[in-house]
């Protein structure tokens, strides 16, 4: 029962901040004279209304999954990630590399490109670790930094020896890409592809390695107080250096979903694919689990997805969307107000 | 020797050019850290002044303003500014939110509001262009200056100049005033200034209202003198490179100048190096990255410690110790 209850309440702060962005997004439809109704029915067609959107709104989770993981990973071990972003651009190179320049069979090449991507995301992961472990460095303006260095440096490298066509590289050969012809024809052509299930598997794969192993257990004590877990023998030293690359892994894959599912290539990047970033919203509303990852995964992609719909049959700018997901994150991080306020109820109740 | 100053022509009025949005903006972040509050929403606050910048001055140029118009801009930016801040302020400092997490929600808010509100007044992605941009003036007399009169005072921004008193000004309040000794010591150690009755919540939220101030005046400067217009990728990065400025700059107003200087020397070398025969061969990578990995470096303590406020990313909660 009173585990029931704790789950509930984990649940409350969550639900209360989505209505609450979902209310304020209606505010300025209403004030930008639109019609709050209208967008809204709109937009969720644009998720569920035909099976092509679903099918998008499964590949748009896809590297939020993983981004939204490599999040809550480091930040189970009190660390703050926000270079998954580049991390994520590198694992993308890397997984292209690896699955256009190779010939192999299938049972090698798939597996390989991900390795490679996965190792790209952990060495980007390693150099913000090893200086926070080191040398107390914060991680924070570290991995902003380097998100920067990731985005110049591929982009670099893609002009300079991977160049094809246009501002894009050579698509990956079949044999390591993640595209489904099966996944595509029951989606009407949607660009859903295998990556969709490797996502579900490392939601799995976080949360056993966290909650089921002896290392994880000591990744999460050192979230909790550092001093603790060095006093009981841990090596946080290490330990923080290997959350750090665990986490660049996942981001990597991230970016190997794009690069061998979704695209099947890598192109000259602009600016951010945010993807990284959406992953801080991802990890925080879905309070670091993996459950609430996948659900929060769902919420964001369908949210990405379903505003080209809003727009095109509501005629709602489609960054309504960001607006709602950026106050969202607001609502969860303020949630000690909320917290309080339903503890502050709670102990009236109970006469306190 | 001609052709090394000749050069120096070239590059030296780049780097200020590119530089003067940094500074202002790095400013910013060091008022609001200074006072312990983390400003990763410098970005967000870039996107919202270029935004105000850029549509204010086509207001005030159909009202008839004429030259006038990017400057009432620059004022409204910076108070648009100020209130976009407040998001962030009452996220971090009253309800006690990430401070981090809460500037990446900023950044995210900044730019989703102000292309959607582009898209509802334009009707497309991106503004007009603006009529009366701020141009390049010489100074009277100090661009007469023979070699450095070329480099420092002539087609220069009079945006730039005013960074550079900005400079100053912000140096005087900082490190000279009562106000920035209360302000340095909400950063460093809260409860004493607590005890001290300094109104510890009251500063911070002073603090971060002026880092939106200013950073709204640091992308309105950008949009202002370079890009013309705005749209969602306007600001791109010019926010994180400013923080990395005021990192680099050791949260020293004179620091930051010199780093925003460098970061901008370098920004404009990316660009120019091709016609200087010494630069031709470096590939443009290397220069475009050289402000992060210097960053990095210094944070590292390769290139001198770098070491923010001491009570800087923490809420301060009375009574707790």
């Amino acid at each position: 029962m009173k585990r029931v209850k704790e789950a509930l309440s984990n649940l409350i702060v969550p639900m209360i901040s989505i209505s609450f962005g979902f209310l304020a997004g209606a505010i300025i439809m209403l004030l930008s004279g639109n019609n709050p109704v209208t967008g809204y029915v709109a937009l969720l067609q644009g998720v569920f209304g035909e099976i092509y959107y679903f099918g998008e709104t499964l590949r748009m989770m896809t590297p939020l999954i993983f981004s939204g993981i490599a999040v809550a990973f480091a930040f189970r071990t009190g660390l703050l990630n926000i270079g998954v972003e580049g991390q994520l651009i590198v694992g993308w190179l890397a997984s292209v590399a690896v699955g256009s320049m190779f010939d192999l069979p299938m049972i090698l090449h798939l597996p390989l490109a991900l390795l490679v991507g996965a190792v790209a995301g952990a060495v980007w992961g390693f150099i913000p670790g090893i200086l926070k472990a080191r040398l107390h460095v914060h991680e924070v303006i570290v991995t902003i930094m380097m998100n920067y260095v990731a985005l110049h440096v591929s982009n670099y490298i893609i002009r300079t020896y991977m160049l094809a066509s246009g501002q894009r590289s050579d698509y990956v050969s079949e044999t390591a890409s993640l595209s489904s012809e099966f996944l595509r024809g029951m989606t009407d052509f949607s660009r859903l592809h295998w990556g969709f299930f490797l996502a579900i598997a490392a939601c799995f794969v976080m949360w056993f390695f966290l909650w089921k192993t002896t290392k994880g257990y000591e990744l999460r004590s050192a979230g909790y107080n550092q001093h603790a877990s060095s006093y009981a023998g841990m090596n946080v030293k290490t330990n923080i250096v290997m959350s750090m690359m665990i986490s660049g892994a996942f981001a990597g894959l991230g970016g190997a979903m794009e690069g061998l599912g979704t695209y099947n290539y890598v192109q000259i990047l602009q600016g951010f694919t945010n993807l990284g970033f959406d992953g801080i919203a991802v990890a925080l509303l879905g309070g670091s689990t993996s459950i609430g990852i996948f659900l929060a995964a769902f919420l964001f992609g369908g949210l990405k997805i379903g505003s080209s719909n809003m727009q095109a049959t509501a005629g709602v700018a489609p960054e309504l969307v960001e607006i709602v997901i950026a106050l969202i994150i607001f609502f969860v991080a303020s949630s000690y107000f909320i917290r309080w306020y339903l503890n502050r109820r709670q102990s009236k109740k109970e006469g306190k | 020797m001609d052709a090394f100053i000749s050069s120096l022509n070239l590059i030296i009025p780049a780097a200020i050019f590119a530089a003067t949005p940094l500074i202002f903006t790095a400013l910013g972040g060091l008022l609001s850290e200074r006072a312990g509050v983390v400003n990763i929403g410098l970005e967000g606050l870039m996107v919202m002044g270029a935004f105000s910048g850029i549509v204010f001055t086509l207001i005030f140029e159909s009202f008839g303003l004429g030259a006038a118009s990017p400057w009432l801009a620059l004022v409204v930016a910076m108070l648009i500014g100020a209130v976009f801040s407040l998001f962030h302020a009452v996220a971090s400092i009253t309800l006690r939110a990430d401070q981090i997490v809460s500037g990446v929600a900023l950044n995210f808010l900044a730019v989703g509001l102000s292309v959607f509100l582009v898209r509802e007044f334009f009707g497309k992605g991106q503004t007009d262009y603006i009529q009366f941009p701020i141009y390049r003036t010489n100074i009277p007399l100090l661009a007469d200056i023979p070699v450095i009169g070329g480099w420092f005072f002539s087609r220069i921004y009079a945006t730039s100049i005013i960074a550079l008193v900005f400079v100053v000004i912000v140096w005087y309040v900082v490190f000279k005033t009562p106000f920035g000794l209360r302000l340095r010591s909400v950063g460093e150690h809260p409860t004493a200034a607590d005890t001290m009755g300094i109104k510890v919540n009251r500063m911070k939220y002073i603090a971060v209202m002026l880092s939106g101030a200013f950073g709204g005046m640091g992308g309105a400067v950008y949009a202002i003198t370079t890009s013309g217009n705005f749209g969602g990728g306007t600001i791109a990065g010019q926010g994180f490179m400013a923080l990395a400025a005021l990192v680099f700059g050791k949260w020293n107003p004179f620091g930051v100048l010199g780093a925003a200087l460098f970061f901008g020397l370098a920004q404009s070398l990316s660009i120019t190096a091709q016609q200087i025969p010494a630069l031709a061969n470096v590939p443009q990578v290397y220069l475009l990255i050289a402000p992060y990995v210097l960053t990095i470096l210094a944070l590292a303590g390769f290139v001198g410690k770098a070491e923010g406020p001491k009570a800087l990313g923490k809420a301060y909660e009375k009574g707790s110790r």
